[in-house]
């Protein structure tokens, strides 16, 4: 009720100015359509370039390193232990990457409430090979189905249908690189060899595009089974466990847990990609200071509207003072006054922001490194759209305190004795 | 219960600038409930200063003042400013009215300010302030475009809306031409009479003082006996 009073006097001193108290408000509006649009835009960008690696990154990566014994037969012997062995050209046994126990780890996995979902997988060389053409390579065995779900398989299917993996016997997907490399087009068949020299023909089913070439040159996709019968292992047979959290930024502490809960190795995500993190990190922070440089810029004209709406109104002040509005009832006039500005020109702000990346969002956008995206990425986050309002509420209760602690402090006496 | 009104008691008043000066010396008034008491002297001989100290704008003294049997001296502005409100109509020589409002919204501030939650009584008594005044049919103008006279008489009701203990007037026809200002001395000697109100009047008016119940005569920052 107190406060009714007060907002009628803001906006009657507000009215008597409408011009500039408009230009006022639009400034603000300006900042934040931009922090919005700008934000929206980089961090969609962000996205999406962190998609190409990260989205298809497990969060950890279980395998089995081919590496010699930490301890050696003859570090064993007691007779030596106090002294000074000297071993050369240690050598793994036949350690063949193998995931032992694969069964009772998913099951495990499984039940962790952690984890979102794994994707298991054999990753072993391969020569492909067509007519008088061959390239070496990689053939991923793959649960196409799990692929899909965690790790985006399915987005960078240029053509083909991954359920077909599991349906068409001795079939494959090859990347895009290593298809035009060898010649070859969806429904031919090629050879496969492995580099134990076991040989099985495989008929190209699809192709795949990821955007990172070295990728697309090399690798060739086919089912856990196809994989299995083409090494002659058992379908017990895998190398890699993929895991996709729940919370990303837990997968350090998890792949530590699990390596030696499993006796494995196992390889969390921000190890593996260090430097994706980096880049987003500086692209957010390029926009957040744009826009806050801006709502500062906005923020001065705040300050000066009401610096000269405070000199114009003196007599006004000074009479409501005389006639029993305190110091502090002025004050909340006046920052009344700049919350307006702020809160209005700040939901305009969002209104336009919003519109703007709209109209970003229709520009075509083609790039070969990603098939499924055809106009520029924008993020819709609607934190962006709370931080920005916030920060045009803040800043232009920042900008109204001073000049508004201005107003509360000037004496009626001067103002009236002066004429 | 005391009938003063309004009590000051050994004030005294310094300007530091641009040199130390005193404005006032030794000031004693009293002024009981129902008196219309009126201020004359010399230009610059300090009756706006005393009148800006005992409306309670000015704290900047020594000595003590009292309003309504409650001491002034010493609150903090908050509560001045709501003796202001509550206690203290003021109708000053220049500065008249808010331009950003109508008539009536100017005399209901102050009401507003004390009862927010009484609007449509504040109003009511607002508009039965403007017919006292004879101004009702200007209720609704904008205050900027209504003549020198009209804006003191709506200043007039703006002191009253809150039913003062005291009405303080600074040479409030100070800027009018003779039929105004006859019209707003008229108000004052209507509002002594016939509703026994308590005024302390500041004029250069002598004709006019001497209508009052009572003058008060300074010279030099001093109240000296009446010569007249
Ligand atoms: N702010 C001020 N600073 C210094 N001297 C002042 C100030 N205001 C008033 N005076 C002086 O104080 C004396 C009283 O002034 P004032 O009360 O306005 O006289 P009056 O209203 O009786 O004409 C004058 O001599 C005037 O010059
Ligand atoms: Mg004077």
């Amino acid at each position: 009720m107190k406060y009714k009073i007060l907002g009628e006097i803001a906006i009657a001193l507000m009215r008597a100015r409408w011009k500039q108290t408009f230009v006022a408000a639009i400034g603000v509006s300006f900042s934040i359509a931009m922090f919005i649009a700008l934000l929206g835009f980089m961090t969609g960008l962000n996205t999406l370039l962190d998609g190409i690696m990260l989205n298809r990154t497990p969060h950890i990566r279980i395998y089995n390193d081919i590496n010699p014994s930490a301890v050696q037969p003859l570090q064993r012997i007691a007779e030596y232990k106090d002294s000074y062995l000297f071993l050369h050209s240690i050598q793994s046994n036949a350690n063949r990457g193998e995931i032992y126990n694969a069964g009772p780890i998913l099951e495990t996995l499984h039940k962790d409430p952690r984890v979102k979902g794994t994707a298991s997988k054999i990753i072993a060389a391969a020569i492909y090979q067509s007519g008088n053409i061959s390239m070496t390579g990689l053939i991923n065995g793959i649960e196409a189905l799990e692929e899909s779900k965690y790790f985006s398989f399915v987005d960078y299917i240029r053509t083909g249908n991954p359920e077909d993996l599991d349906i068409v016997s001795n079939s494959l997907f090859l990347g895009s690189g290593l298809a035009s490399r060898l010649g070859v087009e969806v429904g031919e068949n090629i050879q496969v060899t492995t580099a134990s020299g076991d040989q099985l023909p495989l008929k190209v089913i699809g192709i795949i595009h990821t955007g990172i070439s070295d990728l697309d040159k090399t690798q060739g996709y086919a089912s856990l089974k196809t994989v299995q019968k083409l090494l002659g292992k058992s379908n017990l047979y895998i190398t890699d466990i993929q895991i996709k959290l729940w919370n990303m930024n837990l997968a350090p502490e998890l792949a530590k847990a699990y390596a030696q809960l499993f006796e494995t190795n196992a390889e969390d995500i921000q190890t593996a990609n260090a430097q994706f993190e980096t880049g987003s990190f500086v692209r957010s922070l390029i926009s957040y200071a744009v826009g806050i440089t801006l709502l500062i810029v906005a923020g001065f004209g705040i300050y000066n509207i009401l610096n000269m709406m405070i000199y114009e109104k003196m007599d006004t002040i000074a009479i409501l003072k005389a006639t029993g509005f305190s110091g502090k009832d002025v004050k909340q006039i006046f920052i009344g006054i700049a919350l307006t500005i702020g809160i209005v020109g700040g939901i305009l702000g969002l209104i336009s922001g919003y519109l703007i990346s709209l109209l970003i969002d229709q520009i075509p956008f083609e790039t070969a490194a990603l098939p499924t995206v055809k106009t520029y990425p924008i993020d819709y986050n609607p934190i962006f759209y709370i931080i920005g309002i916030s920060f045009a509420i803040i800043t232009t209760y920042l900008a109204g305190y001073f000049p508004s602690r201005k107003a509360s402090k000037i004496d009626p006496v001067i103002i009236i004795r002066g004429k | 219960m005391s009938n003063i009104a309004l009590k000051a008691s050994h004030i005294d008043k310094y300007f530091h600038d641009p040199y130390k000066v005193q404005a006032l010396r030794d000031i004693e008034i009293e002024v009981l409930k129902g008196e219309f008491v009126s201020i004359t002297g010399k230009s610059g001989c300090g009756k706006s200063t005393l009148l800006y100290i005992v409306s309670t704008m000015d704290t900047d003294y020594t000595g003590e003042l009292w309003i309504d049997n409650s001491c002034m001296t010493g609150k903090s502005e908050p509560e001045l400013a709501k003796v202001r409100n509550e206690k203290i109509g003021f109708v000053f020589q220049f500065h008249y009215l808010l331009n950003e409002f109508s008539v009536l919204k100017n005399v209901m501030l102050p009401g507003m300010k004390l009862h927010p939650e009484n609007k449509l009584e504040i109003e009511s008594r607002a508009v039965e302030l403007l017919k006292l005044l004879k101004i009702e049919h200007l209720a609704l103008k904008r205050a900027n475009l209504i003549s020198g006279g009209e804006k003191q008489r709506v200043a007039i009701a703006r002191a009253l809306i809150n039913n003062p203990i005291i009405i303080m007037g600074d040479e409030p026809t100070g800027n009018l031409d003779k039929k105004n200002s006859d019209i707003v001395l008229e108000i004052f000697h209507q509002l002594s009479e016939e509703l026994n109100k308590t005024l302390l009047i500041v004029t250069h008016d002598l004709n006019f003082a001497r209508q009052t119940h009572r003058n008060i005569y300074m010279e030099d920052g001093r109240i000296i006996d009446n010569p007249f």
